[in-house]
């Protein structure tokens, strides 16, 4: 059944693939000569006219409408919404299989690399915590293809997005079901590639192109962190699979490393390089800044990559190796630090974004946070509850605002809406109960989890615990205020583009039936679950799969009221300052920028994030390659090396009359000639011997 | 095994060539024409034939296997042929790129086909005869014999600075190859043999070994090229016409490793053991510089080229940390860089053939009218990159895991290529590939022909298939691997030993 998950995406990846190549090659000649037609010019500058056109509609804009969609179309969107369908079924029963009757399971598929001690195999791991995953991958996935269905009907190239998408999900399996580093940093690059791949969905933009490289990039600065990590790991203890490292693990307190003369605790170390790639893949804290640019991606792709699935295989992998984490709590510490810092700093620049999209993106970047503060405080399980939930009211909030943007006619910008909640109600409702959720309304899924966090941080005793907890709260009335300014500015008030305003219409069933379903979710997901993630359950139910802190849950039921009350406060204090900057006196807040401008500016151009990191390490690599070119190349070695030879052996070519030719041979002729003396000479000084 | 197949596979080629010589007459187009099938089939026929190797070869067995032997010059210089596990790789990477090669240049080129023709099949007879020569002769002859064509190649067909480049190719092997004669006398006068699988249990004293093993690595650091000698290859790329450029970096290259791994790490381990860190040094230092340098080229071929110098670095560097991952991860890195690096210039030979040009500001948007090119092209890319899942990475990776046990601080700065890599490579894809089309020279450019696509279909395949299930290529190298690695070992911690006792 497992494989059947698995590899149906895989297969549905392929067909879509092929569908897509079939139809692209229909549409585009091949031969190798170059024709100087009149008409193909005067096509070929339409398209670019088309493409100016739609860059100045918006961000998320489909590209060429005119364009006819590619044969097979409808097909490929059947079968890999179909196959997916089938694989989110089969991963619910595996769920209540593995969670409820315990039938963990180990699948070996085949052999990868073995050399020497190191032996690799793909092998598919299904325990507890891979069950919680397989269930939020396949059912978003399959939720956002459906989705798509609707929300990319005027897009020429579907087959094409749909083979992506399935890939992606495939990656992801692979990365959820591995039995060891190796696997897991396959599907940890193979949903980057995806990643890379939708992001970057509408080629001809620039800005989607520049957004997928700085995302691949900069998650290969993570897997810089992750592969030493990884090669760490293999030398202390000789194998890359979980069980045995698992095993080897606490035989390794005390170890050191010597790293470039600097004796490390070797746990920590390792930890700590693995934790680098969480922080690429899970955006935080100073590797974040290709999420929010990550948005120039088509809306389902943010709401399943960049929200629900892929940006938390951090968490996932922290959570995976939490016995590794549990031996080397000065990483933990790390962990905690990074958590609470991105958690509260992706919260202040959520306060003042413009475009939907960005302000659901920042809002994503600091739930993120809040898990890794669980990761942090040993309490994986709860992070994990969050991670399940999140993915629920996140994906619902990327959806809405797909839905958003669809009615808009693809407008992002939320200073252009308002009063939207007579036009398209039910995707306004559903966006409040996202809203509900993310904010952690009592008895929505939100509450529960984010409650677990604040709490697991009061009561842990990792030594930024205090940190943590006080980033959270404070975080937690930012999340309110940025989100229901969201709200508040999208649907209520008056119009502000008439225009678009006028146009705005419910979208189609398309993409009305997931927004119900994650709505549902975004309730449903928390109470049901609170005792086996959060409670007395955990240990029957993760078993296993998870290592967490010692009593930390036991504490956690244990914590004074009033703390236990402060994200409430919390929330309902970003609300009510929402209502009054956004409902009652919205001159406030413009006020409020105009006389905190350097604040205000802050915010707004994140941190200056981006200008420091091009300043930093784009401007000055290219400066220095240039460097080691002109200079190094160029001056120093060909100048002192072969030029210098062969500026000589070229002055003497001059002469010579049809250099190419006679000349070369020439000079291959003497060589030939000389190996042949120096072999003779060989021969008979040796015969002579 | 009844009939030499190695010297048969050798020498096919060079009778290939003859036929061209007689047959390709007539009109210059019914010759080029008879010239270019003379060649196709001739590699068609050697790639099959070497496939008997790989039925036939014994992947458990450490040694060497279709050992042929005969009498050649005087009484000691013998004419020895064999294969082992780690050059039996390399002949069929030969065999099974040459005729890619000849149908990539089926109508790239033009002029004076029946040469070119020539000059292509008796490189091919020279390279395999280095990877299969069992003696250090027959070994020279072969391993320097390979440049005269290939200086024919690029001087005769290469583009407008060919002769500057020619030279420089030439002055650099040059260099190396004066030296390795000279330590290939001093080896025979300490053994008293040529016989490689001789040399390789006998014992050199340690101050030869010392001289030897730098006069061998100046040859082989030219060939890899290792920084900072390298600077002949993105000249040498630029100017080669495109299946010369195939051959240049899928198996040229490969010469100075293979030469590393046959004679510096079993004739002088000491040596050896003495400049790995030296190795590591010029090895961390191609992979970060030339990377650099990479990221801001404005030749879709001198950027290969100077990526293909960072790759080479991962390849030193595995071999010379002389453990069994690192060892098998050069090869495989080796083996895997052969084919996509092979074919990334084949990619850039397709626009080249229409375009004419090679400067990346020249193009722009050809998704929008060449989707099979800009798949195939993102496969390599992504291969190029050490994506896992295709070849590259598990190069990548074995040499990377192979290094962090013995020398960390190298592996870590090693492993900055990975970033840097991702950087250039993509960079060049999104020049090329993305964007809109809207470059009128562009307007009319036409996808893959089918012969393209029979030339880039199977290294893709392969490509994937390595990265998915490298077993075949790991497996066949792992015995005489691990032979290797052992005896490197035991040579060390003897000496150490005795050091001890003193």
């Amino acid at each position: 059944m497992i494989q059947a998950i698995v590899f149906l995406p895989l297969l549905g990846a392929i067909l879509a693939g092929l569908i897509a190549l079939a139809g692209a090659h229909a549409r585009n000649p091949s031969g190798d000569t170059i024709e100087h037609g009149h008409d193909d010019h005067a096509h070929a500058s339409h398209a670019h006219d088309d493409h100016g056109h739609d860059d100045a509609h918006g961000h998320d804009d489909h590209h060429a409408p005119a364009e006819p969609p590619a044969a097979g179309t409808a097909a490929a969107e059947l079968i890999t919404t179909a196959l997916l369908f089938v694989s989110a079924a089969l991963s619910w029963i595996t769920f209540v299989n593995v969670g409820f009757m315990k039938q963990d399971t180990l699948v070996h598929v085949l052999p990868w690399i073995n050399s020497g001690d190191l032996q690799i195999a793909w092998s598919l791991r299904v325990d507890t915590l891979t069950a919680v995953m397989l269930v939020v991958v396949t059912t978003v996935s399959s939720l956002v293809h459906f989705y798509s269905i609707g929300y990319m009907d005027e897009d020429p190239n579907r087959p094409r997005f749909f083979g992506y998408l399935s890939l992606f999900t495939f990656a992801m399996l692979m990365l959820v079901t591995s039995d060891n580093l190796v696997q897991l940093f396959f599907g940890w690059e193979g949903v980057g590639l995806a990643s890379y791949l939708l992001i970057g969905f509408w080629y001809q933009k620039p800005s989607a192109n520049a957004a997928a490289i700085k995302a691949f990039v900069v998650n290969r600065v993570g897997d810089f962190g992750f592969s030493l990590g990884i090669f760490a790991i293999f030398m202390l203890i000789g194998s890359v699979d979980f069980e045995t490292i698992f095993h080897a693990a606490p035989g390794l307190t005390g170890k050191t490393i010597d790293f470039l003369g600097w004796q490390v605790d070797a746990l920590t170390l390792t930890c700590l390089l693995l934790f680098m790639g969480a922080m690429g893949k899970s955006a935080q804290f100073l590797l974040h800044t290709w999420l929010p640019d990550a948005m120039e991606g088509p809306t389902p792709v943010s709401a399943l990559i960049h929200a629900a699935t892929m940006v938390t295989a951090g968490v996932f992998m922290v959570a995976r190796l939490s016995p590794l984490f549990e031996l080397a709590p000065n990483a933990q510490a790390f962990v905690m630090l990074i958590g609470g810092t991105t958690a509260m700093f992706a919260a202040t620049i959520g306060l003042v974004q413009n475009d939907i999209k960005r302000i659901v993106a920042y809002s994503t970047c600091s739930q993120l946070g809040y898990m890794f503060v669980a990761m942090g405080a040993g309490a994986y399980s709860v992070g994990m509850f969050h991670l399940f939930t999140h993915a629920f009211f996140k994906a619902l909030l990327f959806l809405g605002s797909g839905s958003v943007i669809y009615a808009m006619h693809h407008e992002q910008d939320i200073r252009k809406m308002g009063g939207l909640w007579r036009k398209i109600p039910y995707t306004y409702v559903t966006m409040v109960i996202g809203t509900l959720a993310l904010t952690g309304f009592p008895l929505t899924a939100g509450f529960f989890s984010k409650d677990a966090i604040i709490e697991s941080a009061y009561v842990s005793q990792n030594p930024f615990a205090f940190y943590g907890f006080l980033m959270t709260v404070i975080a937690a009335g930012l999340t309110s205020f940025y989100s229901w300014r969201l709200i508040f500015k999208t649907f209520h008030g008056k119009p502000h583009d008439q225009h678009h305003y006028d146009a705005a219409h419910e979208p189609p069933l398309w993409l009305l039936i997931p927004l119900g379903v994650l709505a549902a979710g975004s309730i449903l997901a928390g109470f049901p679950f609170k005792e086996l993630f959060a409670g007395h359950g955990i240990e029957e139910f993760f078993r296993e799969s998870l290592k967490m802190h010692p009593n930390i849950i036991e504490e956690m039921h244990h914590i004074p009221e009033t703390i236990k009350n402060l994200p409430f406060v919390m929330m309902v204090i970003g609300f009510i300052v929402a209502f009054i900057f956004y409902i009652r006196r919205p001159d406030l807040p413009v006020e409020l920028a105009e006389q905190q401008p350097l604040l205000y500016k802050f915010l707004l151009n994140k941190w200056y994030f981006d200008e420091l990191y091009d300043v930093l390490f784009v401007r000055s690599a290219k400066w220095l390659g240039r460097v080691l070119w002109k200079d190094g190349d160029g001056f120093i070695i060909d100048g002192f090396g072969p030029n210098g030879v062969a500026a000589r052996v070229l002055d003497a070519a001059r002469g010579v009359k049809r250099v190419q030719t006679g000349y070369l041979y020439h000079y291959a002729f003497v060589m030939l000639i000389g190996v042949a003396g120096l072999i003779t000479w060989f021969m008979f000084g040796l015969g002579g011997q | 095994m009844t009939w030499p197949i190695l010297s048969v596979i050798t020498a096919l080629p060079t009778v290939g060539a003859l036929l061209v010589f007689l047959m390709a007459r007539g009109g210059e187009e019914a010759a080029a024409r008879n010239a270019r099938w003379i060649a196709l089939w001739t590699t068609v026929i050697v790639f099959a034939i070497s496939l008997l190797l790989i039925a036939r070869f014994d992947p458990s067995q450490a040694g060497f296997q279709f050992v042929e032997e005969g009498r050649w010059l005087a009484s000691t210089i013998g004419y020895k042929m064999g294969v082992d596990g780690i050059s039996l790789p390399f002949v069929i990477l030969t065999t099974a790129l040459m005729p890619f090669c000849i149908v990539a240049s089926w109508k790239s080129v033009a002029k004076r086909v029946p040469a070119y023709m020539m000059a292509f099949l008796v490189l091919e007879s020279l390279m395999i005869g280095t990877f299969s020569a069992l003696d250090l002769v027959l070994f020279y002859v072969f391993f320097e014999g390979g440049l005269i064509p290939m200086f024919l190649i690029i001087g005769v067909w290469g583009g407008p600075r060919r002769v500057y480049a020619s030279f420089k190719f030439f002055l650099y092997t040059l260099l190396g190859s004066v030296l390795m004669l000279l330590a290939i006398m001093a080896l025979y006068w300490n053994a008293g043999t040529t016989d490689i699988p001789t040399l390789m249990t006998t014992a050199v004293p340690r101050s030869l070994q010392t001289w030897a093993w730098l006069a061998f690595f100046a040859s082989f650091a030219v060939k890899m090229p290792m920084w900072p000698v390298h600077t002949w290859l993105p000249d040498a790329h630029v100017e080669a016409p495109t299946a010369g450029s195939v051959i240049l970096a899928a198996i040229l290259l490969k010469m100075g490793g293979y030469g590393f791994l046959r004679f510096s790490l079993p004739m002088f381990p000491l040596a050896s053991h003495d400049f790995a860190p030296l190795v590591y040094t010029l090895s961390v230092v191609a992979i970060i510089y030339t990377s650099l340098v990479a990221l801001v080229q404005e030749d879709m071929k001198k950027l290969i080229a100077y990526s293909s110098v960072a790759h080479m670095g991962f390849v030193t560097m595995g071999i010379f940390a002389g453990t069994m991952q690192g060892v098998a991860g050069g090869v495989f890195q080796m083996i895997s860089h052969g084919i996509v690096s092979g074919a990334l210039f084949l990619c850039v030979g397709v626009v080249y053939d229409r375009m004419h040009t090679r400067e990346i500001a020249a193009y722009g948007g050809l998704v929008n009218r060449m989707p099979l090119y800009a798949l195939a092209f993102m496969v390599f890319t992504m291969a190029n990159v050490g994506l896992p899942g295709t070849s590259g990475f598990v190069g990548e990776f074995l040499s990377l895991i192979g290094t962090f046990k013995v020398s960390l601080p190298t592996a870590f700065f090693a492993t900055f290529g990975v970033i840097l890599s991702a950087a250039y490579a993509l960079w060049l894809y999104r020049k090329i590939v993305f964007g809109a089309l809207v470059k009128p020279s562009l307007a009319t450019i036409k996808d893959l022909t089918f012969r393209e696509v029979l030339t880039l279909a199977p290294l893709l395949i392969l490509t994937v298939l390595f990265g998915v299930y490298p077993k075949p290529v790991l497996d066949m190298s792992a015995a005489s691997v691990q032979q290797l690695v052992t005896n490197y070992s035991h040579a060390i911690t003897a000496v150490k030993a005795a050091a001890l006792m003193h």
